[in-house]
């Protein structure tokens, strides 16, 4: 009897040490999330303003405004989504709906694993010879969305692949035994079921697009334009490079610090808002599958 | 004529025989239980008889099944069509994320009928059918998973009603639930009797008596003993099936 009661004591107090050990780390990297999004605050709050976010850049981008920049970086996500949305979507229904498990299934996700890998850098010297030169499309938006598109590409499959996958296969059979096909199964109760889920890879990707630099830098990004884009094989400049150029090129730390860390701020609260735009659409998409 | 006839059926998965040369009768407007132990190949065998086998990778099925004196494994054999003939209730009640009305008219509607008001009449039809209409018709708007694990399991002999099949496959359709809603789904099987053919597994050996016609017992993948359900209960001719409806194994 002594020894259980010692035994079940231990229990209690190993239970206790660890989750309060979980608790810590989890409240670590919220801290880490915190300290960063405060840290820009506190730096680039001054610098924002209706000026800054709708003016053109002037004086060696130290004055006025990123207002070409924005609009930039919101033509390539438009531009990758198109892209990527459709293709990455599909690709990932039918690895997952279509293949068999054999060895093609399990190339094509050794692929896509691996193209998850590969640097970001990579993607842009591949953009550059393809789309820029090789298709001629030269430094555009075009060519810039294309490679952005690609990079987000095995983001966007794996999370619509696993999405699929985590949906019991009783639905489906279901639907096959009362007559409907396959592309009805996937049309009508596989995919509805599925999309809130495959929304949450778009908001990854999304995010990874309009914060990426590398893949951008040889196939769009213009470093000093004070105009916008008026079609799709313009270049336009894009914040995440705008940043970079601020950080590095500029003569006058003093007046460009607060100009980088506003556009900084500026970036970080697109991408908030994006995600939650994406999150409301998560919602709504969930609310129409009555789950309960 | 019989409504089902399935001559030397042998099934693999891969280089497994999950049945070995079944032969078995069915007529129509009859429920035939069939029993056996786990893993015996009573559920595979209801399988093949809307295909759903099909589905698997690696099966191979050898054999015929007639249904109403057409094989059902002939090339030209739309499956679609054979699944509308044949519908199929499965252990776990599987409704879709959808409103009650949606999940009974998911299969008019994936078989193209739209007619509003059709559909409608036809959704009503059978939930009476299935004896659920008097406890959704006010809530038909909310979500299948409202309903409890009986209704649910009602719900989904609903839906396949509502596609006018002509044989009924249930896999273990109250394994899942309480005797109550067990009660209600066995008086429900009796009922459609009349108008449809029914084949149900089952691992309870009370209810196979209760429910059917005829019984069938396999063993190891094979077909042991089928007959008229009170002489295999009864009267078993082969040991093996003496000994699993006694308890002795199972």
């Amino acid at each position: 009897m002594k020894s259980s009661e010692k035994y079940n004591k231990n229990k209690k107090r190993n239970q206790i040490l660890v989750f309060s050990l979980f608790r810590v780390l989890n409240i670590a990297v919220i801290a880490i999330l915190i300290l960063i999004l405060f840290f820009i605050f506190i730096r680039g709050y001054k610098t924002l303003s209706w000026e800054f976010i709708t003016a053109m850049p002037e004086e060696g981008m130290t004055k006025g405004g990123i207002y070409p920049a924005i609009i930039g970086t919101l033509c390539l996500i438009g531009g990758s989504i198109i892209f990527a949305f459709p293709l990455g979507i599909f690709s990932g229904i039918y690895i997952n709906e279509y293949t068999k498990n054999n060895w093609f299934k399990r190339f094509v996700s050794m692929m896509t694993n691996n193209l998850a890998g590969i640097p970001s850098i990579v993607f842009g010297l591949f953009g550059m010879a393809l789309f820029v030169n090789t298709l001629g499309f030269g430094d555009s938006i075009i060519a810039g969305s294309l490679t952005l598109g690609i990079l987000t590409l095995p983001v966007i499959i794996k999370t619509t692949e696993e999405a699929l996958k985590s949906i019991d296969d009783s639905f489906r059979l279901g639907s096959y035994a009362l007559g409907a096909t396959k592309l009805q199964t996937i049309r009508k109760v596989i995919l509805p079921i599925a999309f809130p889920n495959i929304i949450t890879g778009l908001i990854l990707s999304v995010g990874r697009v309009s914060g990426e630099t590398a893949p951008i830098l040889f196939t769009v990004a213009a470093y000093f334009l004070p105009k916008l884009p008026s079609g799709i094989f313009d270049q336009v400049m894009a914040l995440p490079y705008h940043l970079y150029v601020i950080s590095t090129s500029g003569t006058n730390i003093t007046e460009s610090r607060p100009v980088a860390y506003g556009t900084a701020l500026v970036l970080i609260i697109m991408i908030l808002i994006i995600n939650l735009l994406a999150n409301g659409l998560r919602m709504f998409f969930k609310n129409k599958v009555k789950m309960n | 004529m019989y409504k089902i006839e399935t001559t030397n059926i042998n099934l693999f998965y891969g280089n497994f025989q999950a049945l070995t040369d079944i032969n078995l009768l069915i007529k129509e407007n009859t429920v035939t239980a069939l029993i056996g132990p786990s893993g015996c190949g009573k559920s595979t065998y209801l399988r093949t008889l809307n295909r759903m086998n099909d589905l698997i990778d690696d099966v191979r099925i050898e054999g015929k099944v007639l249904i109403d004196g057409k094989d059902i494994y002939e090339k030209k054999v739309d499956v679609v069509e054979l699944r509308k003939q044949v519908g199929m209730v499965f252990q776990k009640a599987n409704p879709f994320p959808k409103s009650i009305f949606e999940n009974v008219a998911f299969g008019l509607r994936v078989n193209g009928i739209n007619d509003q008001k059709y559909v409608a009449e036809e959704v009503e039809r059978s939930l009476r059918r299935a004896a659920l209409w008097d406890e959704v018709k006010d809530k038909l708007k909310k979500s299948a998973f409202e309903l409890s694990g009986g209704q649910q399991q009602r719900l989904c002999i609903a839906r396949a009603l509502a596609i006018k099949p002509s044989v009924i496959l249930m896999d273990e359709p109250a394994s899942a639930l309480d005797p109550i809603s067990t009660a209600k789904i066995e008086e429900l099987i009796y009922d459609l009797k009349k108008n449809y053919t029914i084949i149900i597994v089952t691992h309870n050996m009370q209810q196979a008596a209760r429910v059917s016609d005829n019984t069938a017992f396999f063993y190891l993948g094979k077909l042991i003993e089928h007959g008229v359900t009170k002489e295999i209960f009864l009267n078993p001719v082969k040991e093996a099936t003496q000994n699993y409806i006694t308890g002795r194994f199972g």
